[in-house]
């Protein structure tokens, strides 16, 4: 499922999968929630997370296998909706976590999959190998509202359209000259390497993670509107 | 005026003849039957290319006509008239149920280059024509649906200042590497064979138009909401 670990000041989350593809179900999605929970706990000015993933794959969206072995259409389209509802969840636990995050993508990152890597700071990935595909179109499927907002979030213009409108399985390089990834790198070392020294430098910051996560959450500020996630106010600057 | 043409799996609109190609009434409804027939004889597979005959792709709406009103007052009501009848045109290539490509073959200027921006891909030419919103330099507003067009199509902010508040006149290549335009060719025969080069290639992956559509609104949910577009939640997977 997963796996966290502290090294310093850096939380490293580690997407691992039991048939290495990493497909999200429910149970899978809770024990990343889980994982950012403990991580929140033991949070402290100059904490930072970096997600990581190992082989081909960096997540492949949502367990279709689990999501059909139902008896009829009805019960698995509710077994699509609540995997649906536990991304949503997820997305608020990354959207609300009081550190920088940074997702080091090693691989691809398909559907539902997408929404991960986004839903960090900072995303670097490989330059050699790894997609980002949202293939919602390609599958027939409208993009919820929510998520529309949350793409929208991230780009805009015709990145945006390139993202969600075009069926595209688009490469590192691209993405960097979309705006969407920060920075690609070789190999599965280099962009490992690459996002815990970036999260390092985060780090270094020191912000207050209460107030980084209530400004984060105002880049987000339309899909956090529509889960009716209220922003607080903190206005005692600590000069 | 306007010619509607089937080619294969390709709509062809064309603005016939070697004049400005200017908006008036009759014009628009024109414009917005053929746009109709377009949607009515949709199928998976369609796309829709945009083009011109001669100089000028579409030089904005027909000021001699508002002009022809006799008064100032009545003049700017026939203007006001115009950026009213020409809203539903909009809203039409938003909810067209196919991949859309403008191929502008010369200027696109005011409402002209309007037309060309709610397309989902726009070819421009390199050696002649620009893009031009006139508005500023013959002191008109800019009407909202424009605005939000502009603010949801161009995510760079210094173009949008460029073209709105300095009346840029944009060439081809400049279009292309600010990313105005997806890509900027020598010649019109030129343009029109990438058109429909590119509107082929769209219409080869077989998307569900009205998925297509609603995916589309999705990206440009200010202007949806301005010009009276909802959303329709529609589920057909292919998993």
């Amino acid at each position: 499922m997963c796996s966290l670990e502290k090294r310093g000041n850096l939380f490293i989350l580690t997407l691992t999968g039991k048939n290495v593809v990493h497909r999200l179900n429910p149970e899978v999605l809770s024990s990343i929630i889980s994982a950012l929970s403990r991580a929140k706990a033991e949070s402290t000015r100059g904490s930072a997370l970096v997600t990581v993933s190992h082989g081909k794959f960096f997540c492949n969206g949502f367990d279709l296998d689990w999501v059909n072995a139902t008896g009829s259409k009805q019960e698995a389209q509710q077994r699509f909706d609540y995997s649906l509802d536990c991304l949503t969840q997820l997305v608020q636990a990354f959207i609300s976590l009081p550190m920088p995050t940074v997702a080091a993508v090693n691989g691809h990152a398909a559907a539902a999959g997408v929404v991960i890597p986004l839903c960090h700071d900072y995303v670097v990935m490989r330059r050699d190998r790894g997609v980002l595909y949202v293939n919602d179109l390609e599958m027939g499927l409208k993009i919820p509202e929510l998520y529309m907002a949350f793409f929208r979030a991230k780009t805009s213009g015709w990145a945006l359209r390139d993202l969600v409108l075009r069926g595209l399985k688009i490469k590192g390089e691209e993405l960097l000259k979309m705006g969407i990834v920060d920075a690609v790198y070789d190999g599965e070392e280099g962009v490992t390497n690459a996002g815990m020294k970036m999260a390092d430098n985060l780090a270094r910051r020191k912000w207050d993670g209460e107030v980084y996560a209530e400004i984060r959450k105002g880049l987000y500020s339309e899909f956090c509107g529509m889960l009716g996630i209220a922003s607080k106010a903190i206005g005692t600057p600590k000069l | 005026m306007c010619t509607l043409e089937k080619r294969g799996n390709l709509f062809i609109l064309t603005f016939t003849g070697e004049d400005q190609h200017r908006f008036n009434p009759n014009v628009i409804g024109s414009l917005l039957s053929l746009l109709s027939q377009v949607k009515a004889e949709a199928t998976r597979g369609s796309a829709l290319i945009t083009q011109a005959q001669g100089k000028f792709f579409s030089n904005g709406f027909d000021l001699d006509w508002a002009q022809a009103a006799g008064s100032e007052q009545g003049a700017a009501e026939r203007l006001h008239h115009m950026v009213d009848l020409f809203k539903p045109v909009i809203a039409a290539l938003l909810s067209l149920p196919m991949p859309t490509v403008a191929a502008i073959t010369g200027h696109a200027a005011a409402v002209g280059f309007v037309l060309a921006l709610s397309h989902d891909y726009l070819i421009m030419r390199k050696d002649r024509g620009v893009l031009y919103m006139s508005e500023v330099d013959i002191a008109l507003t800019i009407p909202d649906y424009f605005n939000a067009l502009f603010r949801e199509k161009i995510g760079d902010a210094s173009v949008r200042r460029d073209f709105l508040l300095r009346g840029l006149k944009m060439k081809g290549d400049e279009a292309e590497k600010r990313g105005v335009v997806e890509a900027a060719y020598g010649g019109e025969a030129e343009v029109k064979q990438a058109s429909v080069h590119l509107a082929e290639n769209l219409g080869k992956r077989k998307w569900h138009g009205e998925v297509y559509a609603e995916i589309r609104k999705g990206l440009y949910p200010q202007l949806s909401a301005i010009l009276g577009l909802t959303h329709k939640a529609y589920t057909i997977a292919r998993l």
